[in-house]
């Protein structure tokens, strides 16, 4: 038992070097292709995620989370003047299970949001793309590459959004 | 370079790939308190306990590969102890194109909404059914989808041997009729169907049953096969959803061992507009517990999904008394409407008003004796007779919640919310001599943003009711620096306790620290007693006093 605990950890440190090498590479991390549902209930796969080569926020968020409300909140106050200035669009990726997901397009709407939705019901994507806690939040540059992101949400989080995409749109490169 | 072109394929397939992953550590040293009744022999000796995992996806073109290693050592308080151990409960390797989907190994896949069938996994509840065997997924054309599962149910550490529990096998059929006929392409209205067969076969193990002085041995049925179908339909700001599933006779610790066949009913409509959104639900659950160790009471190796009807809480104090659904039977509706006022309108003021209404409520469906001489749920037998869609008369549940959510100014956030909640805590968590609880529950959150960075949230909570623990009150103050501190002060204060000793303030202080994907966060207080609901499982949290430490991270 001991021993194959230790070569689990051995091979999970593996792993994890192996990912950094692999961000250290050129070539960054995309969305995993993953069947998701819209809020009619049909099958969309992520590789529909597509924006016409500008920038894309990729947010995962559920009804029953605070945080994730109160940062698709705060992003929502200003989301006209930063598509107006950057052409992004935010795709919000509910992970609501089945005892709340048919409450999330009434919720979105009755919230005013004007975000694209795509319900991942059973966590596939969240699970695919490594995510933990929500929300977390993801910035791709216009190739559809992973540029950025976080996870949590604290006042302010929004404000690094936007000054990652504006880099972004510049052309510029982002730590 | 061409003289080593295997190696160059190799290098290939580690450039080319893409890996994901996560990882999370709970870890906590627990302390005797003496106030709270908590000794060295409650916490078992084990003042240091944690829970553990990282999970590790690999994708390389069509082939996807990933396994996840979890440690318990020993679990958390409030965990199943059954967990104790270390190894790797899943793993899978994945071979997908556009027009099938093969996975070997472990799975999570739901079909429609879970009434026949879903695995899935909530770290925080301790919580894994997942499949281990062989999915396939075949696309023959648009719009349609079709899945086919075969293989047994994780159980904790226990291997799969000697017909231990069941093999479940299922199929399901997802169709859009708008992408399947060109005629309706263009359609306003947007109609998917699907529909599903479960079978579970467990080995009959001829139970040994006694009535009075009579012994029996009740035979049990070895395959147990529960079929759904569904239906969506969308028009404009109009959905509507339902979803039917059946089971035969499926006699289990669950429902004393009656051979009553299971039935089960979800209607879902909702309306929505910009701005305002409207949701209307029913359930009807008749006798739907479907596990595949029929013998297993307790969370775990659930084939179907059956979560509670009502609203998912995370205030401290509105959480208390969270529903659970009553798998045996229950009537359940529920209604919810969102509104938001618009932005520099005369009620809405400069940054609109959002004002959200809930109502649920769950009864008992009406039970029948099915002849005069056997009793409501004899084990042994049909156990009782019920109408389709009937209602009991005994209340499980009821709830009526106002949320209004306004910002002042670019600074101040504020949410309040006032809540209504009957709880019948004799039939949820299974305590006959416990009343129902009647509570009113009040909540004010606002933030202020200081300025860009520093921002200050404050909580207060109150929940009053004569019974059960009596009235609560609770306050919290958050600080946090963006985008990597956050610190936190927190005291649950149960001043109506009717035991004068036991009138006590659970503090908690925490600290924490973001960086990209990584968190931390390091917390000492106490914690009261209470039952965590995520969907349909609830998991007991018993108290416990002392540090906590988590750390997230995600790659």
């Amino acid at each position: 038992m001991k021993n194959t605990t230790l070569i689990l950890i051995c091979l999970s440190a593996f792993f994890a070097t192996f990912a950094q090498t692999e961000e250290a590479s050129a070539r960054r991390k995309t969305v995993p292709v993953v069947n998701l549902k819209d809020i009619y209930g049909n099958g969309v796969s992520t590789s529909t995620i597509d924006n016409g080569g500008k920038p894309i926020i990729i947010d995962f968020w559920a009804t029953w989370c605070k945080p994730c409300i109160r940062e698709l909140s705060a992003i929502a106050d200003q989301y006209d003047d930063w598509v107006k200035e950057t052409g992004v669009k935010l795709y919000a990726i509910s992970v609501d299970d089945p005892r709340s997901s048919s409450q999330v397009k009434p919720f979105v709407d009755g919230k005013g949001w004007s975000y694209t939705i795509l319900l991942d019901q059973n966590s596939d994507l969240k699970r695919a793309m490594g995510v933990g806690p929500i929300p977390q939040t993801f910035v791709l540059n216009g190739k559809g590459e992973i540029i950025w992101t976080h996870t949590t949400f604290a006042e302010g989080n929004e404000n690094d959004i936007i000054e990652v995409i504006r880099k972004v749109v510049k052309g510029e490169e982002i730590k | 370079m061409a003289l080593f072109p295997g190696r160059l394929k190799a290098q290939d397939f580690l450039k080319n790939a893409q890996v994901t992953g996560s990882f999370q550590a709970d870890a906590a040293l627990y302390q005797k308190d003496a106030a709270m009744g908590i000794t060295s022999e409650s916490i078992n000796g084990q003042p240091v306990r944690m829970n553990g995992f990282t999970e590790v996806n690999y994708e390389y073109k069509n082939f996807y590969a990933g396994m996840r290693f979890e440690a318990y050592l020993p679990p958390l308080l409030g965990y199943d102890p059954s967990y104790l151990g270390a190894g790797v409960p899943y793993w899978y390797v994945k071979y997908k194109n556009d027009l099938l989907e093969v996975t070997a190994g472990n799975f999570y896949e739901q079909f429609g909404q879970g009434m026949t069938f879903r695995t899935y996994q909530e770290w925080t509840l301790g919580y894994d059914n997942s499949m281990r065997g062989l999915r396939v997924k075949f696309m023959p054309s648009k719009g349609i989808t079709l899945t086919g599962v075969y293989g047994f149910q994780r159980f904790f550490w226990t291997p799969f041997q000697n017909n231990n529990r069941g093999i479940v096998k299922g199929i399901d059929g997802d169709f859009n009729l708008n992408d399947m006929f060109s005629a309706l392409s263009d359609s306003k209205l947007k109609i998917t169907i699907g529909g599903s067969f479960v079978s579970d076969y467990q080995k009959d193990k001829n139970m040994p049953y006694v009535i009075g002085d009579k012994a029996y041995t009740l035979s049990l049925p070895q395959n147990v096969a529960c079929y759904g179908g569904r239906l969506n339909l969308n028009y404009a700001g109009v959905n509507f959803y339902t979803e039917y599933a059946h089971k035969i006779n499926d006699p289990s610790k669950m429902n004393e061992y009656i051979y009553k066949p299971g039935n089960a009913i979800l209607v879902d409509l909702t309306y929505s507009r910009k701005n305002l959104g409207i949701e209307l639900k029913s359930k009807w659950i008749d006798n739907f517990s479907y596990k595949s160790d029929r013998s297993y009471s307790l969370n775990g190796v659930d084939i179907n999904y059956l979560p509670a009807i009502n609203k998912e809480h995370t205030y401290a104090l509105s959480a208390m008394y969270p529903y659970a659904t009553q798998t045996t039977g229950e009537a359940g509706i529920a209604g919810s409407v969102v509104y938001t006022i618009p932005k520099n309108s005369k009620l809405g003021g400069k940054n609109g008003l959002t004002i959200e209404v809930d109502f649920s409520q769950v009864n008992s469906i009406k039970k029948t004796p099915v002849n005069d001489t056997t009793p409501i749920g004899q084990t042994g037998t049909l156990g009782y007779a019920a109408n389709f869609y009937s209602i009991g008369n005994e209340v499980y549940w009821q709830e009526t919640q106002v949320d209004v959510t306004k910002k002042i100014g670019k600074k101040v956030k504020c949410i309040f919310e006032y809540l209504y909640q009957t709880y019948n805590k004799a039939v949820v968590q299974g305590h006959p001599e416990d009343p129902i609880i009647y509570s009113n529950i009040g909540i004010a959150d606002v933030t202020f943003n200081v300025n860009k960075k520093l921002s200050l949230r404050w909580e207060l909570q109150g929940l009053f009711t004569k019974q059960d623990n009596g009235n609560w009150a609770e306050g919290m103050m958050e600080v946090t620096i963006s985008p990597k501190w956050f610190f936190s002060l927190s005291d649950q204060y149960n001043y109506g306790n009717s035991d004068a000793s036991k009138q006590l303030n659970y503090y908690n202080v925490a600290a924490g620290f973001v960086y990209n994907t990584t968190r931390i966060q390091l917390a000492y207080g106490r914690q009261r007693e209470g039952i965590i609901c995520v969907g349909g499982v609830c998991r007991y949290v018993p108290q416990s006093s002392g540090f906590t430490l988590t750390v997230t991270s995600s790659f």
